[in-house]
């Protein structure tokens, strides 16, 4: 049976991928996880495995074409299968990308014409061929793959808004948020809809970053608390752990934060959440985002699960991860699904800044460098390791009051390390 | 910076220019000896004389007509006419000469005309006394269109459109001239064709300009109260029209409520919608509603009037209406 | 007047005649659109006025503009390719037979408004006077524009305000198809001027000379005296009004009357009258004058049409 290979979605927001190369021709044999073809998206350049074992019938779409997620671009079955292809398929691969990615009746929105004198019903009835929404909601609908016809409108006369989209996207993120789905399947993760930029110039990263910030910084109010931590006993212990450990394993002072920060958020639910329009969702698990610079921007890969993950272990995936990201080559999986973002300049030496939200998340830590301070304790003056961080909030979520006393939790942790071990 | 009226605005913004330019020179019915019937030129006739602020019979067509002769031959005249309507007796100059010149005769001539005009309702003037039919000038090609709502823009609009080589029709709102604001002194301009954002805000965005300014500035406070936040884009050029923040805001808000005092039918309301849907259109996320005035000529009687004429509470209405 | 002045008037009242004749042709084959206005049995108006005129004075007209644009200057080859919209015309093409224009001849243009370009006329003037110049400012206009608005209020400041114009109305016996007598409550336009307190002058229209010395007088008394005068020139047109006009309010033999006194025979004749013009002077002259149309024709057919960048240029000075 043969057996249709769609482009995959790769991301969270996702809408469209390019096909960069395929690695298999025609008539080549294909084993099930072997790699098909390498896509293009907002983030970064993935692989794309074949689901399938058999022989690559056709391939439905060009190097370079532009294609939206869920779109078909392979065929995968028997050598002496009959393969028919229909004609929606073909229409894809070779239409434009601009032609691609608008509406248009071929490409799969139900386009039945309305039955003579039955106006009445059609608005009524949510299954008929006329759904009411916005003209912003069908957009944000297209990008997303929701199904219009399925979502209950709210707006006057039953249209269907912004907000029943956010509503029913918010959902996905609840169910894609719980710990089977983030160590499985990327594309049920959904974010809120981003404005789609436009400009061709910025490299696709570019792009997302861009887009993603300003809608961040204009949409999110939000507010900022920093502390500083002492730094002295965590610094020891790492360089004594660091002592037994293989030069490839050694762990890093953002090993510690990330664990130190994991451990906090479990105490603090609310900050490892996201605003959903008329509610507030709170995760289940916790997955550490960690930015990590790359050529032209910056990737956020997660550690899923982080609190209930060895300092080893964290180190071990980050730095995994990193190198991916640093190589243009990540796994969707590595940079989904992340509830709450460290941004770490340490090493360049800063003694504070602020970092934008990376929506929906609640909240992100930005951290500097454990500098080497003159510090008054006792009356008396002497050297002390001192790091500065700064939390940036989303004001509908949380307010000042409990980030400090998030930052305030965050220091038993990294003022007392040894908890990090236990 | 000074806090001074839309009336010293304008004032100063002509005084500033004339002493720097020798060209420019004002001419109207009652500019001089009178000092403007909307005192905008007081003291002018003393200090620059009767060739330079000169006073015309009631003659709309020898104002503007001698106003563009005068221009055609490298003078900057700024012709006052004492309110927008009796530009209906001299339209002809207004739309069809002025705008018409250099184009048609091959960009070889060049208008550097500014007509300041009075308009607007709300003073129980009557109908042929009361109207705001910017939107009809705007139509024309070739002119252009400026129509400030604060006093800062005032002197700033007025002061580059002096120095156009471009005919530039000046709308001032009669009820605007105690209108308060800082200005800065001496040399300031703001170039024609701009759009502002005049107040921040992300849920709804209000497309106005003039008198409507004004009116949103006080309806997007009252909506603050409930926790709306009006994003108020004020276009202050009609013509050319630069839809740039307006689309930006709009792409952030998806909802648009447009204020003008003119009717609504054909109106700076129905192009800047239009514009919006063609060149936004993904973007909305609720009809766009617009705020005019009542499809009436203008009633004398003070409360008939009133109703005819956009309000605070029809704006915070609509904006409601927009968020449904 | 000298010799070489006296032909060149001659020249350019036979290349009016001819350019336009051509220009009717070209009109009836379908190579010239729009209004087509024509100034034939005109032709003495413009010369002798314009030849009386200082290169500084400037000179202003209605739609009627052919003739007062080749008696200013423009060649015919600018007014011809004009009239067939090409770029090298001199509004480029944009303007067609009723916008003529030339600054650099100080021919501020064919305006279309009946009336609208008086007032514009008195700016002109109001220009000079304000930058201390002593040029005169030439307005010409039909006997139907003085039944409108403009007409009045641009007399009246230019009276009020001391206004170098020399309004000249070459009174033609018909606003369109409406004779003077049905439409002015006044046959005699000049007597308008009256009501103003300006003075005023009538001159027989078809007589060049007449004209010429009627100009020269009462511009002298508007730049000496700083004040407007209205000049009246009786003539005809021996077309119609414009092209497709039926005529139906005239008669045959009203038309062959004043053809007879054709302002170009009335000037041939009296040139001929002097000892120092002779026959095969003048037939050189019209020989000329039909050489150079042909070649204006043949300029304005091999000029480009105007590029589509024409389109959006000359909008605004200031895009």
């Amino acid at each position: 049976m043969a057996e249709t290979i769609n482009m995959p979605k790769l991301g969270f927001d996702m809408a469209e991928g390019t096909l960069v190369r395929w690695l298999k021709k025609e008539g080549e044999t294909v084993a099930k996880g072997d790699v098909l073809a390498e896509i293009e998206t907002d983030k970064a350049t993935v692989e794309v495995e074949s689901s399938a074992s058999g022989v690559v019938r056709k391939l439905l779409v060009d190097e370079g074409a532009v294609v939206p997620v869920n779109t078909p671009i392979a065929i995968v079955g028997a050598a002496d299968e009959v393969i028919s292809v229909s004609s929606e398929q073909l229409s894809v691969s070779s239409e434009p990308s601009s032609v691609v990615s608008r509406p248009s009746p071929v490409a799969g929105e139900q386009t039945a014409p309305m039955p003579a004198g039955d106006a009445q019903s059609s608005i009524v009835n949510p299954q008929s061929s006329i759904v009411k929404a916005s003209p912003l909601a069908k957009r944000v609908a297209r990008e997303r793959g929701l199904d219009l016809s399925r979502i209950q409108g709210t707006g006057p006369g039953g249209r269907i808004v912004r907000r029943d989209i956010e509503k029913v996207i918010s959902e996905q993120l609840l169910v894609s948020s719980a710990p089977s789905v983030v160590s499985g399947q990327p594309s049920v993760a959904a974010r809120p809809p981003s404005v789609e930029g436009e400009t061709v110039a910025l490299t696709k990263l570019r792009q997302a970053i861009a887009r993603r910030m300003s809608e961040a910084k204009s949409s999110v109010p939000h507010f900022y608390v920093t502390h500083e931590y002492k730094m002295d006993a965590l610094l020891a212990l790492r360089a004594q752990i660091n002592g037994y450990l293989p030069e490839e394993e050694k762990v890093s002072v953002n090993d510690f934060i990330i664990r130190a920060v994991a451990l906090t958020l479990r105490e603090f639910p609310n900050l490892n959440a996201s605003f959903a329009g008329d509610k507030v969702v709170r995760h289940g698990a916790v997955n550490v985002g960690v930015a990590v610079a790359v050529e032209g921007g910056l990737l956020t890969v997660v550690c899923k699960d982080a609190d209930v993950k060895s300092l080893r272990q964290i180190a071990a995936e980050v730095k995994r991860m990193a190198a991916g990201a640093r190589q243009g080559k990540v796994r969707p999986e590595d940079i989904e699904g992340s509830t709450f973002s460290i941004s770490n300049l340490g090493m360049f030496d800063v003694e504070n800044f602020a970092a934008i939200i990376n929506p929906p998340e609640a909240a992100i830590l930005a951290v500097g460098s454990a500098r080497q301070v003159p510090v008054v304790e006792e009356g008396q003056v002497r050297a002390g390791w001192r790091m500065k961080a700064t939390i940036s909030v989303d004001h509908r979520v949380s307010d000042g009051a409990e980030a400090a006393q998030f930052m305030q939790a965050l220091a038993k942790y990294l003022e007392e390390p040894v908890r990090l071990l236990v | 910076m000074a806090r001074i009226t839309m009336r010293e605005a304008i004032s100063q913004a002509l005084w500033e220019e004339m002493e720097r330019d020798p060209a420019v020179f004002i001419l109207g019915e009652e500019v001089g000896v009178w000092g403007g019937t909307y005192a905008v030129t007081k003291g002018f006739y003393d200090h620059f004389g009767p060739e330079r602020v000169k006073d015309t019979p009631i003659a709309e067509n020898a104002i503007l007509g001698a106003a563009i002769g005068a221009a055609l031959v490298g003078l900057r005249p700024i012709a006052e006419l004492m309110t927008i309507n009796f530009a209906f007796s001299a339209m002809d100059y207004v739309v069809n000469q002025a705008p018409k010149l250099r184009y048609m005769f091959g960009g070889q001539f060049k208008v550097p005309l500014v007509i300041r005009a009075v308009g607007g309702g709300g003073r129980q003037l009557g109908a042929t006394h009361s109207q705001t039919p910017d939107a009809v000038f705007a139509h024309f090609p070739g002119l252009k269109v400026v129509s400030p709502g604060t006093p800062e823009d005032a002197k700033g609009l007025l002061k580059t459109a002096i120095r156009s080589d471009d005919p530039v029709l000046f709308l001032e709102h009669a009820t605007m001239y105690q209108v308060r604001g800082e200005v800065p002194e001496g040399e300031y301009l703001i170039p024609i064709g701009q759009s502002k954002v005049q107040r921040p805000g992300r849920d709804v965005t209000i497309v106005t300009y003039a008198k409507g300014l004004e009116l949103s500035l006080k309806a997007a406070d009252e909506l603050a109260k409930e926790g709306i936040e009006a994003e108020i884009v004020d276009l202050r050029t009609l013509r050319p029209l630069d839809m740039g923040p307006v689309l930006e805001s709009f792409k952030k808000t998806n909802r648009a409520v447009i204020v003008e005092e003119g009717w609504r039918s054909y109106g700076v309301g129905a192009e800047v919608a239009a514009r919006i849907y063609e060149e936004a259109f993904d973007y909305a996320d609720a009809p766009i509603l617009r705020v005019a005035q009542k499809e009436v000529p203008l009633p004398y009687n003070r409360t008939l009037e009133q109703a005819a004429l956009p309000q605070v509470p029809d704006i915070t209405a609509a904006v409601k209406e927009a968020l449904k | 007047m000298n010799k070489d002045k006296l032909l060149q008037m001659y020249y350019e009242m036979v290349l009016i005649r001819r350019v336009e004749e051509r220009g009717a042709e070209l009109y009836q084959a379908g190579k010239i659109g729009g209004f087509m206005h024509l100034y034939i049995g005109q032709e003495a108006v413009s010369t002798g006025l314009i030849a009386a005129r200082e290169p500084r004075d400037r000179v202003i007209t209605a739609y009627r503009d052919h003739g007062v644009a080749i008696n200013c200057g423009i060649s015919a080859n600018e007014v011809m390719a004009e009239l067939l919209g090409k770029v090298t015309g001199t509004s480029k093409g944009k303007g067609g037979s009723m916008h003529m224009a030339s600054v650099e001849k100080n021919m501020w243009g064919g305006h279309a408004i009946v009336g609208g370009h008086l007032p514009i006329a008195a700016g002109l003037a109001l220009g000079d006077q304000y930058q201390g110049n002593d040029n005169v400012t030439i307005c010409m206009f039909g006997d139907g524009a003085t039944n409108i608005g403009y007409f009045h209020e641009a007399l009246n400041v230019s009276m009020l305000w001391n206004l170098r114009v020399l309004w000249v109305c070459e009174n033609n016996q018909y606003g369109m198809g409406t004779a003077v007598e049905r439409a002015s409550a006044v046959s005699e336009i000049r007597q308008k001027a009256e009501g103003y307190g300006m003075k005023n002058g009538r001159v027989d229209g078809m007589d060049v000379l007449a004209v010429y010395e009627a100009a020269k007088e009462s511009m002298d008394y508007v730049r000496r005296e700083s004040k407007p005068y209205l000049l009246e020139a009786v003539t005809y047109r021996f077309r119609g009004h414009s092209m497709g006009d039926p005529e139906r309010y005239r008669t045959q033999d009203e038309v062959k009357k004043w053809q007879d006194n054709d302002p170009i025979g009335i000037f041939r004749a009296a040139l001929l009258k002097k000892k120092n013009i002779s026959a095969a002077e003048l037939d050189e002259i019209e020989a000329r004058a039909e050489a150079d149309t042909q070649k204006a024709v043949e300029f304005a057919e091999a000029s480009p049409e105007p590029g589509m960048e024409e389109l959006f240029r000359d909008v605004y000075v200031e895009d």
